[in-house]
């Protein structure tokens, strides 16, 4: 007999048939036994009393509810928790690698100081009294001369208890220097405070919603809260709702949805106000929610005609009265944006064209709707009363320039940080202390992110890991990682709803590591005086518990508190923010005739913890191949640069060179190639460190003129043999 | 319970993959590394030789861009059935060292006796298998969250996905300390199904009516097992390995990707057979 099987997977080896011997029953228990007899030097797990705890994950802003099974005091599997309101049961590859972080070699185990060069990897391991003595006399050095404010901090969040410390130890300290790592939280907050006229965020209500026009959101690469929105996708499929995709590159959520709709990439706010201009011009809408219509419409008609749009952004005419049509004629279409996972700050152009979709089609704060969700306000404390020295440090302006003149709107513009630090700040940064932040990996032009850097004379790294901005520090005072911790989580990441999550301790610190709130509270009060005044608490735990106060109880007992009834932040949208300028690609097309944009990939963080070895183990390989990295590319691109798959190739931009590897990839359009965000790194052990290209090497920040915020989507490069 | 099976009657353990919900995330095959302690290397790009008992392929339509659409198709073991029991790397194995087991339908690798020849790898059409090059090393502090259900392997012997087989064997002894005869659907579910975000993957009993994956299956015992559901098949179904993995799609092109068709042949169509 012979079979023919050719087609399922290329490399199967050919069959082989044979007769049955007797089969035997087996007994695990026995096997195990016989095993560790036979090969002593494969370790035997101990056995031992099982018990499951639930916390919290906060590896991404996800907020999942989490199960983690004990060995007697090792942890030894992390599940999704069942019954959890974010994802009730499920889980995500990151999720299910942290062990690998909480056991990994990759922690800092202990508090240390260079003695070498900097980033030279040499450290001494020092008390956690000398690590806050160090710390403690250089602020009150720098302090004393009365440069407060030349002390900057980034964090990766600026909601919590933690980072709420870390900005309350700055403004007792002195500084208006608190900064957090740069996310597409960035623009829509400041989308809902231009369009609805408060502070908060958008909140989604996919799981009701009945239309989806997505923007280029990843939600099944990692948008918003992950696991959230895979469950979202798998309910669309059942419920046969029409998902369309809308970005130049057959993403995973692009494959996922009922229809892709590539375009020219960049021109996704085109492709909105094209769409909206049709629902004005053919009357389907449903204005009752949006102010100021009127003599806008007008304008709108003139600048996107369809035509024109379809000229713009490469998509046909008919399409988009297509998408009009579906948008409109569903009961509860949602429009969403925020590139991949939603890691660059972005557009606000882009981010007000997108909401304006959602609010034409009166679905705002209700069921399946967009809601402008207030900020999460748990966190009372009396105010700070300063002094002199901190008076005068906080009226200063700040470095990156957010909150005064033209960037008058934007709170964080770490993008700008690195520029202002090279030479264009208002003054030089004298110390800056980094908290669940990897600046020197994840900010975009990462050489000139090092440079400024090495120009700053004293670096304090909190990070749990070896990771790059940790390798530049002067000072290294690791935090616990989630595992060991208490911690408040609120989950924003687009729930419609306001939820806190509770991370708990399930194992014990496993090195000489400290909380972050502890150190804080530590240093304030070594330093003495208004500072130590501003933090009346003994330690972190009590902070917390006061802080969460009556919620406290239901957060010990269930680890997740949900509000009830959420009052938006208003009911009406304004029209503003779309006739904010294009943000175009950095680079001369004659030079640069190729573009290249990020993608993002759920097997790879994008953030501040590295991949674990689980990780990098389930990506493919055509994405890391040994230690090269990457590209792909359109079979039509590569022929004409003379490129097969596999091949290596030189990839260079404005910014940058690289040596990558060519990945022939029909769902990218012909002229745009693609890199994966994430790889690259240098820190970390070799699980990790030398895999692949930084996309961030070769990509800049392209500040929105508007905003100030970093808005590229994409950076001009060319392509050659190497 | 009512509709409980009468003691006796085999299980038939197997799966249901929904591959328009599967989204190719590979959390699956990370739940199934940190359950059953699989180890890792620096270098895991080599994919033939990266040990991963659930593991990801890319199938795509070939078609060109715009019309390119790509599809994830998770591949534990099939736990092949084939014609009562002789599933293609059972019937190879000199050693015994993997089995059908007549009672759930699972096939099991006994790697303290596997002693490394490999016929089983040539002979599993789906790859399901992979051989131990080297000894497992953690980096240092790993090995704490080893997992004591699952024995770590050594060099020289060949492993599988084994349904989960550790999680069974709690389950059953629970049951049976609770008075209970059978394991419930809830009882012993595999890490992987557990785990997937997107719920795509649905495991159970494909005997019992009771259990979702049999609904959701429909399997034809006249007819070689066959799903009775218009959007399921198996792959290589055609060859006869009888797999308990069934796989869903509404496109066409993916039910046709897991076997080989002739350009005429429909998708589904029985091949004649060669001889
Ligand atoms: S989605 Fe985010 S919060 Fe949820 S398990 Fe994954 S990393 Fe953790
Ligand atoms: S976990 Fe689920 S969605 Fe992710 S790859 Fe596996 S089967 Fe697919
Ligand atoms: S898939 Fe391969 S390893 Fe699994 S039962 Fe079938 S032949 Fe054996």
């Amino acid at each position: 007999m012979k079979v023919d099987r050719r087609s399922f997977l290329s490399f199967v080896i050919g069959g082989a048939a044979g007769t049955a011997l007797s089969p035997l029953p087996w007994k695990l228990m026995d096997d195990s036994s016989i095993w560790s007899q036979m090969w002593p030097w494969t370790p035997v797990p101990p056995d031992g009393e099982v018990v499951y705890e639930n916390s919290t994950c906060s590896l991404c802003p996800g907020g999942c509810g989490i199960s983690v099974r004990k060995v007697d005091n090792r942890a030894v599997k992390i599940e999704g928790r069942p019954g959890h309101p974010v994802n009730d049961g499920s889980i995500c590859i990151l999720g299910l690698s942290g062990l690998q972080m909480l056991y990994g070699p990759t922690r800092i185990k202990s508090p240390m100081k260079r003695i070498g060069e900097r980033g030279e990897g040499k450290w001494q391991k020092i008390s956690w009294d000398e690590a806050i003595a160090i710390l403690t006399e250089k602020l009150t050095d720098i302090r004393d001369k009365g440069e407060a404010h030349t002390v900057a901090a980034i964090a990766g969040s600026d909601s919590g208890t933690v980072p709420a410390l870390i900005r309350r130890f700055m403004t007792a300290y002195g500084s208006p220097n608190f900064m957090r790592s740069p996310s597409q939280r960035d623009v829509d907050e400041l989308a809902v405070k231009a369009l609805f006229g408060g502070d908060g965020r958008t909140g989604f209500d996919v799981e009701n919603a009945d239309y989806i026009l997505s923007f280029g959101s990843g939600f099944v690469d990692g948008w918003g809260s992950p696991v959230r929105m895979f469950k979202a996708a798998s309910l669309w499929k059942e419920k046969n709702i029409t998902v369309v995709q809308v970005e130049p590159r057959l993403s995973n959520s692009a494959a996922k949805a009922t229809r892709w709709v590539p375009l020219n990439p960049g021109t996704e706010a085109d492709l909105a106000l094209g769409i909206a201009a049709v629902l004005v011009d053919e009357n389907m809408l449903d204005t009752r929610a949006v102010s100021g219509l009127g003599s806008w419409k007008n304008d709108l008609l003139a600048a996107y005609a369809t035509e024109k749009v379809s000229q713009t952004t490469g998509v046909a005419a008919g399409v988009i009265v297509d998408l009009a049509k579906g948008f409109a004629g569903a009961n509860r279409p949602l429009a969403l944006c925020g590139r991949g996972k939603g890691l660059v700050s972005g557009s606000l152009r882009e981010t007000a064209a997108v909401y304006l979709l959602n609010a034409l089609s009166g679905n705002i704060n209700r069921e399946g709707g967009m809601w402008a969700m207030p900020e999460a306000d748990y966190i009372q404390w009396p105010d700070v009363a300063t002094d002199n020295l901190a008076s005068a440090g906080l009226v200063q302006p700040r470095l990156d320039g957010a909150g005064t003149g033209k960037y008058a709107d934007a709170r964080y513009l770490t993008n700008r940080l690195a520029d202002s630090v090279n030479g264009g700040g208002p003054y030089p940064m004298q110390a800056l202390l980094v908290a669940g932040a990897n600046p020197c990996h994840d900010l975009p032009d990462t050489q000139r992110v090092r440079a400024a850097f090495a120009r700053i004379p004293f670096i304090v790294s909190f990070s749990s890991f070896q990771d790059e901005t940790a390798a530049m520090a002067d000072l290294l005072m690791p935090d616990h990682v989630y595992l060991e911790r208490y911690e408040d989580v609120p989950i924003g990441a687009g729930l419609a709803q306001q939820m806190i999550g509770l991370s708990k301790p399930v194992v014990s610190p496993q090195f000489n590591t400290r909380h972050l709130g502890e150190v804080l509270i530590a240093t304030a009060m070594a330093m003495g005086g208004s500072i130590a005044n501003a933090f009346p608490w003994d330690d972190y735990e009590t902070c917390l518990e006061e802080t969460l106060a009556e919620k406290w109880d239901s957060l010990m007992e269930t680890g997740v508190w949900v509000q009830a009834d959420t009052e938006p932040v208003a009911d009406t949208f304004q029209l503003a923010g779309m006739d904010a300028p294009a943000v175009q690609a950095e680079g001369d097309v004659n030079s640069f005739p190729l573009l290249l944009v990020p993608y993002d990939a759920i097997q790879l963080t994008s953030g501040y913890v590295g991949e674990a070895p689980f990780m990098i183990k389930a990506v493919a390989d055509t994405v890391i191949k040994g230690t090269d990295g990457f590209i792909e590319v359109n079979p039509q691109t590569a022929r004409a640069a003379g490129l097969a798959e596999g091949e290596r190739a030189r990839l260079t931009t404005p910014r940058g060179e690289a040596q990558v590897c060519v990945h022939l990839f029909e769902g990218i359009q012909p002229g745009v190639l693609a890199m994966v965000r994430g790889l690259g790194h240098t820190a970390y052990d070799g699980h990790l460190a030398g895999k692949g290209v930084n996309i961030n090497e070769l990509i800049g920040p392209v500040e929105d003129p508007s905003t100030g915020f970093d808005a590229a989507w994409g950076i001009r490069a060319k392509l050659a043999k190497a | 319970m009512k509709h409980e099976q009468t003691h006796g009657t085999p299980m038939k353990y197997g799966m249901a993959i929904d591959l328009d919900k599967c989204t190719g995330c590979g959390a699956c095959m990370v739940a199934c590394m940190a359950e059953n302690n699989i180890p890792f290397k620096e270098d895991e790009s080599e994919k033939l030789v990266s040990i991963t008992w659930m593991r990801i392929f890319k199938l795509s339509n070939g078609k060109s861009f715009p019309d390119l659409d790509i599809c994830y198709l998770p591949r534990p073991c099939q736990h092949c059935e084939g014609h009562g029991g002789h599933s293609p790397c059972v019937s190879v194995c000199p050693a015994t060292a993997t089995d059908y087991s007549q009672e759930t339908g699972i096939v099991s690798q006994i790697v303290t006796r596997c002693f490394g020849c490999r016929y089983c790898m040539g002979a599993c059409p789906y790859h399901a298998r992979y051989f131990n090059w080297w000894d497992p090393v953690w980096p240092d502090g790993m090995e704490k969250y080893l997992s004591p259900n699952v024995s770590p392997r050594m060099r020289g012997v060949v492993e599988k996905c084994s349904f989960c087989y550790h999680r069974y064997q709690l389950a059953k002894n629970k049951a049976y300390l609770n008075g209970g005869r059978r394991v419930p659907e809830e009882a012993y579910q595999t890490a992987c199904t557990q785990a997937c975000p997107a719920g795509a993957i649905v495991f159970g009993d494909l005997n019992n009516p009771e259990h979702q994956v049999h609904q959701i299956v429909k399997p034809d015992p006249d007819n070689g097992n066959r799903s009775r559901n218009d959007r399921a098949f198996r792959l290589l179904e055609r060859t006869g390995t009888n797999t308990k993995v069934y796989y869903l799609s509404s496109r066409e092109w993916v039910r046709r990707a897991g076997d080989n068709y002739l350009a005429h042949e429909k998708t589904g169509q029985v091949a004649k057979l060669h001889h």
